[in-house]
């Protein structure tokens, strides 16, 4: 990440990417980290590793591992993506780059 | 009016519907044709997305699936949504920005080579055909059981519907088909849901029926209710898997990534008018789609249910008609192992393989069967998963209307998804191959017409497959997320991500990848099928999981080759850099 970020600030003196497209490139960079381990975790880490301890625990009739494997997980998704829609419609204007 | 009347009816007026939709909206130039004039807007190409994605197997398999796998069956849940999280965060808004008309255009682009998208236009043949052939069945199911058809006119008939919206509307005439089929799909799945749903727990709502109590007095929540019953006549509880962590881990991962890589939904997102656009369109498409997942699991725990109570212990001569009716279509069979004209159903196969039936008639009524009864156990019932959602209404006793609505919306479902891959198919041969590679000086009118030429060829070809299913159809269908997730979604991915990854190692990656997937589904589905046991699997990992070790090794030697090969060029730097940030998609789409 160091190494390209040098890169990218070599060829920004002749005008390739601006300090502005840079930052904003890295927010959301950052933004995708964070997302991505809460998209692993509802899924993979509440679906299925961690199912068999989760089902000690209940959500109306569902064991709470079932739940997040058939249901939990799902509508999690949808959040994430939600989130950043709006996130990233606010970084845009932040930095000048919205279509 | 009877039902087979209300079935032609419905049937009948869901066509009409998709024929006025396919002549109203006609492309008239390749743009039209390949992304429907890049303005649809993200709600409409969301709805889109959901009828292109979910296609026969979602709408009459996987409640089946889920009915009888239980908690296996969420690798599909969780594999077959969670992928719409990787196009929207990772892929979609920047391929959107990089705005050309296919998958191959930006493989061919970021890789500056004429090699690289020809690789990845085999990949997306080899992924969209695999993946068709299934729903042409799928349609030829539903015609031979509701309109009394043979399979072979089912399939032709299914051909003529998509062959009119696809040949002359193209990505245009199919987005608005498929905003069509999309309505009739989620009324026809969830009309009986809530059915179900309501005579099972008193409450409509499927999502938390599931979570309910049964109203039988019992007290007891549906799913334990279900353990019960299901532990009682041998088979494991439902929720339980019976697959290994690793596995189920595996093969969740590689329907998330196949997804996000599967062409006919990638193209979906180049329809939009902006970059933005395309995250928003990513949401509405999973949220569609989550209507239908999200109800699949309460109307499999149902049918379920309900197969057991009617099923099991009910003398052959008082089944209900739907038993009989799907005996007449091969799909339900009974062995009388007893001699008591009692049916038991339990845990085991009644017998080996599918049914193969005799002409004649048993001392019950029933139709007798060649193959030898397994004596090993005491169940007599054979069942294909699939009849589920189709017999659903008839096993609930639901009014005639909804058995034909639901009719519909199995058509919906096939048609639209093969749709969808006609389409994709069509354009990487008249656009990446002809236009792009062998004959660039091409007019725009003969591309389009080279378009139409091999979308019909391609139909041609996927009715032969769903008429004359080869055996490795059924057996690989499922693959087809493996591979793109071994081939395509890494060199894309890369390809946003870094600016370092050059043409050598795209190639080598995406070549390896697809590869290895393929020698190993190879090996363990048709070359040697009697090895296909979890002992001789590669770490444990079953050939439907084996995609995500083939994207590892994608990227491993993409990362390797190109650290030892030249960089790409400057303008290839600069356009990632463009992709990059979402200002001026739209004014990309202006001509």
């Amino acid at each position: 990440m160091e190494n390209e970020q040098k890169g990218q600030e070599t060829r920004a003196e002749d005008g390739e990417t601006s300090a502005a497209e840079n930052a904003y490139w890295h927010e959301n960079v950052r933004l995708l980290v964070v997302l991505m381990i809460i998209w692993f975790i509802a899924s993979f880490g509440c679906g299925i590793l961690l199912r068999d301890w989760l089902d000690q625990f209940s959500i109306a009739g569902y064991p709470l591992g079932f739940w997040f494997a058939q249901q939990g997980s799902i509508y999690v998704f949808m959040a994430l993506i939600l989130f950043y829609v709006l996130r990233m419609r606010k970084i845009e204007r932040k930095y000048d780059l919205d279509d | 009016m009877s039902t087979q009347t209300l079935i032609y009816l419905f049937v009948g007026l869901s066509f009409a519907l998709y024929i006025g939709i396919a002549i109203w909206s006609r492309a008239g130039s390749t743009k039209e044709f390949y992304v429907a004039g890049g303005g649809v807007n993200p709600v409409v190409n969301g709805m889109a997305t959901a009828a292109d994605w979910m296609s026969a197997a979602s709408f009459i398999s996987m409640a089946g699936l889920i009915a009888f796998l239980g908690y296996d069956a969420s690798v599909y849940l969780m594999g077959w949504t969670g992928g719409y999280v990787l196009l929207a965060l990772l892929l979609a808004p920047y391929l959107r920005k990089f705005g050309q008309f296919t998958v191959p255009d930006f493989i061919g682009t970021r890789y500056y080579s004429k090699a690289a998208r020809v690789v990845a236009v085999i990949c997306l043949i080899f992924i969209s055909f695999t993946y068709i052939a299934g729903q042409m069945r799928g349609v030829g199911i539903v015609f031979s059981r509701f309109l009394d058809v043979s399979i072979f006119w089912g399939v032709i008939i299914g051909m003529g519907i998509v062959f009119i919206y696809a040949v002359l509307g193209g990505m245009k005439g199919i987005t608005y088909t498929q905003v069509a089929q999309y309505c009739v799909l989620i009324f026809a799945y969830m009309v009986p849901a809530f059915f179900l749903s309501f005579m099972i727990t008193g409450n409509p709502i499927p999502q938390i029926g599931l979570g309910s109590e049964v109203n039988d007095g019992s007290g007891l929540y549906v799913l334990q209710k279900l353990d019960l019953v299901l532990t009682d006549l041998g088979f494991a509880p439902y929720t339980d898997g019976s697959k290994s962590m690793i596995d189920v881990f595996c093969i969740t991962l590689a329907l998330m990534v196949g997804t996000a890589g599967l062409p006919h939904v990638i193209v979906r997102f180049f329809t939009v008018p902006k970059a933005s656009d395309a995250r928003k369109s990513a949401f509405w498409a999973l949220l569609f789609i989550a209507i239908l997942y999200t109800t699949a699991p309460a109307v499999g725990a149902f049918a379920r249910l309900n197969f057991v109570d009617t099923v099991n212990q009910t003398a052959y001569e008082d089944a209900p008609a739907w038993f009989g009716n799907w005996e007449g279509n091969d799909l339900i069979a009974w062995v009388d192992k007893n001699q008591d004209g009692v049916m038991q159903y339990s845990a085991g196969t009644a017998f080996e393989g599918t049914p193969v039936f005799t002409e004649e008639r048993g001392a019950s009524g029933e139709r007798l069967l060649a193959n030898a009864p397994n004596s090993e156990n005491t169940n007599e019932v054979y069942v294909d998963r699939d009849i589920m959602v189709l017999a659903n209404p008839e096993i609930g006793n639901l009014p005639g209307w909804v058995i034909a609505l639901v009719a519909a919306g199995g058509l919906a479902a096939a048609l639209s998804t093969a749709a969808g891959l006609l389409l994709v198919i069509s354009s990487s041969v008249s656009h990446d191959l002809l236009k792009s590679t062998f004959r660039p000086d091409i007019s725009e009118k003969g591309e389009l017409l080279a378009a139409r030429l091999a979308a019909s060829a391609a139909i041609v070809v996927a009715g032969y497959l769903g008429i004359y299913p080869p055996g490795w159809v059924a057996e690989v269908v499922a693959f087809a997320f493996g591979l793109a997730a071994s081939s395509l979604f890494p060199a894309i991915f890369m390809g946003i991500f870094t600016k370092s990854m050059n043409k050598e190692g795209a190639i080598a990656g995406m070549v390896s990848g697809l590869f290895f997937t393929f020698a190993y589904i190879f090996y363990f589905k048709l070359a040697n099928p009697a090895a296909n046991v979890a002992e001789n699997w590669l770490l444990g990992i079953s050939p439907e999981g084996i995609g995500v070790v083939g994207m590892v090794l994608n990227f491993a030697v993409a990362i390797a080759v190109s650290k030892m090969t030249a960089s790409p060029p400057v303008e290839v730097r600069k356009l990632v850099d463009s992709i990059r940030v979402p200002r001026g998609a739209a004014s990309a789409h202006v001509h």
